[in-house]
C-alpha cells in the first residue's frame, strides 16, 4: 500500500568493544522480552525485517536485529580500516555481549543464523546465565567446507557475484522468488573480504566440537533448528550436536535451506512461533 | 527414485541414456533464454560437462554454445570439468529435487559430480553454470515416469 510505513525503527548505538567506540546499527520493533537476532555470515540485519514485523511476535518480544561491525550499515571500526577483517570467537562473543549491555537488555533471547547459530552455541557454553534461553537456526558444533573460501576476495573475481552464487545453492528450490532474490541482494552487497572474514570464525577459529557437552539448558533453555535443504550446516550435524546436549530440543524444518528467516518467511513463521511461545511460557512458570 | 540407491548400485544403460539424452537438449534450452545468455555475455570458454557416462566438450562464446560434442574429442582440451553421475543429475533435474541434490556444489559435496581443471571461468561465471545445467528442470524431464 502507498505510504504504508512499517513499525521497524533504526537507530545507532555507540559501543565500546575491545577498547574502541564502534558506532553500531540495529533496528527494532514491538515490546516485552528482548530478543536479538544476529545475521548469517557475509550479510547483514535485514535479514530479519519480516520476523520485525510480524503483529503476533512483536506483542511478546522486542526484536532487535543489529548489523555487525564491518556489516550493512554499521562501519568498521576507525582504527581498522585497510587491515584485513576476520571474526574470531572472542571477538564475536564480546561484539554480541557488548551490544546488549549497551542498551541495557536485561537477560535478551539470542536467537542467530548459520555465524550467529554457531556463536550462541559459544554462548551457552560460556554465558548461559546472561540470557533467557538461546536459539540456534542452522547451528552446529562444526561443520564440513564445501568451497575454498579464498575464492571469496581477489581482484579478478566479482566478490558479491560469487558470494551470491555460492550461498545460492543454500537456499531451498521452490520458495518464493523475491525471497531468494533479497538474500542473495544482501551477498551482493557485502563489503570486499568480510564474508570470508565471517567465515575464519565459521571454519578455523569456531570448531566447538567437544566443548557443546559443557551445556547446561536448566541454566538456558537451548532450541535448534535447521533446514533441510542446508547442505552446509546439514540436519545430520545439528542432529549431532543436539545428541550431545542433554535437553536441546532440535527441530528439522521441511522446505527451508540456510536461511529460513529470509528466504520463505512464511514457512520459518510456522516453525520459530512454537519456539517463541515456549520461551514465553517459561517465563509464566 | 532413491539417488543415493541409484549412485551405488549400477545404473541401467536405459536409465543413462535418458540422462544422456536430457542433456543433449541444453544447447536449446539456453537458446530461448537470453536472461542466461545475458548472464553470461563476458563468458568465453571451452569445457568439459556432462555425465559421467557420457560428457561432453562444450564451446561457449558470449554466453552462447556455439558447439557441444560428445567426448572424447581427439585432442580438444579443456579448462574445467564438471562431471556428474547419472544418478546424480537425474536427482537435480526433479521439479523439487530432493535435499542434498539441488545445487551443483551440493553435489560435489556428496561425491555425486567432480570438479578438475582451472576452475577460474566456473567461479567468475558460478549462477551462470548452476543455471545452465539446471534448464532441463524446466522441461518434461522431472515430471517423466
Amino acid at each position: 500500500m502507498n505510504g504504508f510505513i512499517e513499525p521497524i525503527v533504526g537507530r545507532y548505538v555507540h559501543v565500546e568493544i575491545d577498547g574502541e567506540i564502534n558506532r553500531i546499527y540495529f533496528e527494532e520493533s514491538g515490546s516485552g522480552i528482548p530478543l536479538v537476532c544476529l545475521h548469517t555470515a557475509g550479510s547483514d540485519a535485514r535479514q530479519w525485517r519480516h520476523l520485525l514485523v510480524d503483529e503476533e511476535f512483536t506483542k511478546q518480544f522486542r526484536i532487535i536485529a543489529f548489523d555487525m561491525p564491518w556489516h550493512g550499515k554499521s562501519n568498521p571500526p576507525d582504527s581498522q580500516y585497510g587491515n584485513e577483517y576476520r571474526l574470531t570467537t572472542a571477538s564475536y562473543t564480546t561484539t554480541i555481549r557488548a551490544f546488549c549491555n549497551a542498551l541495557k537488555l536485561d537477560r535478551p533471547v539470542v536467537m542467530g543464523c548459520s555465524i550467529g547459530g554457531r556463536i550462541v552455541l559459544n554462548l551457552a557454553i560460556s554465558h548461559a546465565s546472561e540470557f533467557r534461553a538461546l536459539i540456534g537456526l542452522e547451528a552446529a558444533d562444526f561443520q564440513q567446507p564445501w568451497y575454498d573460501t579464498a575464492w571469496l576476495n581477489r581482484p579478478d573475481v566479482h566478490g558479491g557475484e560469487v558470494c551470491a552464487a555460492l550461498v545460492s545453492g543454500l537456499i531451498a528450490p521452490n520458495g518464493p522468488v523475491v525471497a531468494r532474490d533479497e538474500t542473495l541482494w544482501g551477498y551482493k552487497q557485502g563489503g570486499p573480504g568480510i564474508f570470508k572474514g565471517d567465515l575464519y570464525f565459521y571454519r578455523v577459529d569456531g570448531d566447538l566440537r567437544g566443548r557443546v557437552g559443557q551445556i547446561d539448558v536448566r541454566q538456558c533453555p537451548l532450541y535448534l533448528l535447521t533446514g533441510e535443504y542446508d547442505f552446509s550446516c546439514t540436519p545430520e550435524d545439528t542432529l549431532r550436536t543436539a545428541a550431545s546436549i542433554p535437553g536441546a530440543k532440535a527441530t528439522i524444518m521441511e522446505r527451508l535451506g540456510h536461511f529460513p528467516m529470509s528466504e520463505n518467511p512464511a514457512q520459518f513463521r510456522a516453525y520459530i512461533a512454537p519456539v517463541l511461545q515456549d520461551i514465553v511460557n517459561g517465563q509464566n512458570i | 527414485m532413491n539417488p543415493d540407491a541409484a549412485s551405488t548400485d549400477r545404473p541401467s544403460v536405459g536409465f543413462d541414456d535418458q540422462v544422456v539424452e536430457a542433456f543433449k537438449i541444453i544447447p536449446e534450452l539456453l537458446s530461448r533464454d537470453e536472461k542466461l545468455i545475458g548472464r553470461g555475455r563476458l563468458l568465453d570458454v571451452e569445457c568439459l560437462l556432462g555425465p559421467t557416462v557420457q560428457p561432453f566438450h562444450v564451446t561457449i562464446r558470449g554466453g552462447r554454445i556455439l558447439d557441444m560434442s560428445p567426448a572424447p574429442v581427439l585432442m580438444r582440451s579443456w579448462r574445467f570439468a564438471y562431471r556428474a553421475t547419472p544418478a546424480a543429475y537425474h536427482a537435480y533435474w526433479q521439479a523439487m529435487p530432493p535435499p542434498g541434490w539441488h545445487d551443483l556444489l551440493a553435489l560435489t559435496k556428496r561425491g555425486g559430480a567432480t570438479l578438475e581443471g582451472d576452475l577460474h571461468p566456473f567461479m567468475v561465471h558460478l549462477q551462470y553454470f548452476k543455471d545452465l545445467l539446471s534448464l532441463p528442470r524446466r522441461s518434461s524431464f522431472g515430471s517423466a515416469p
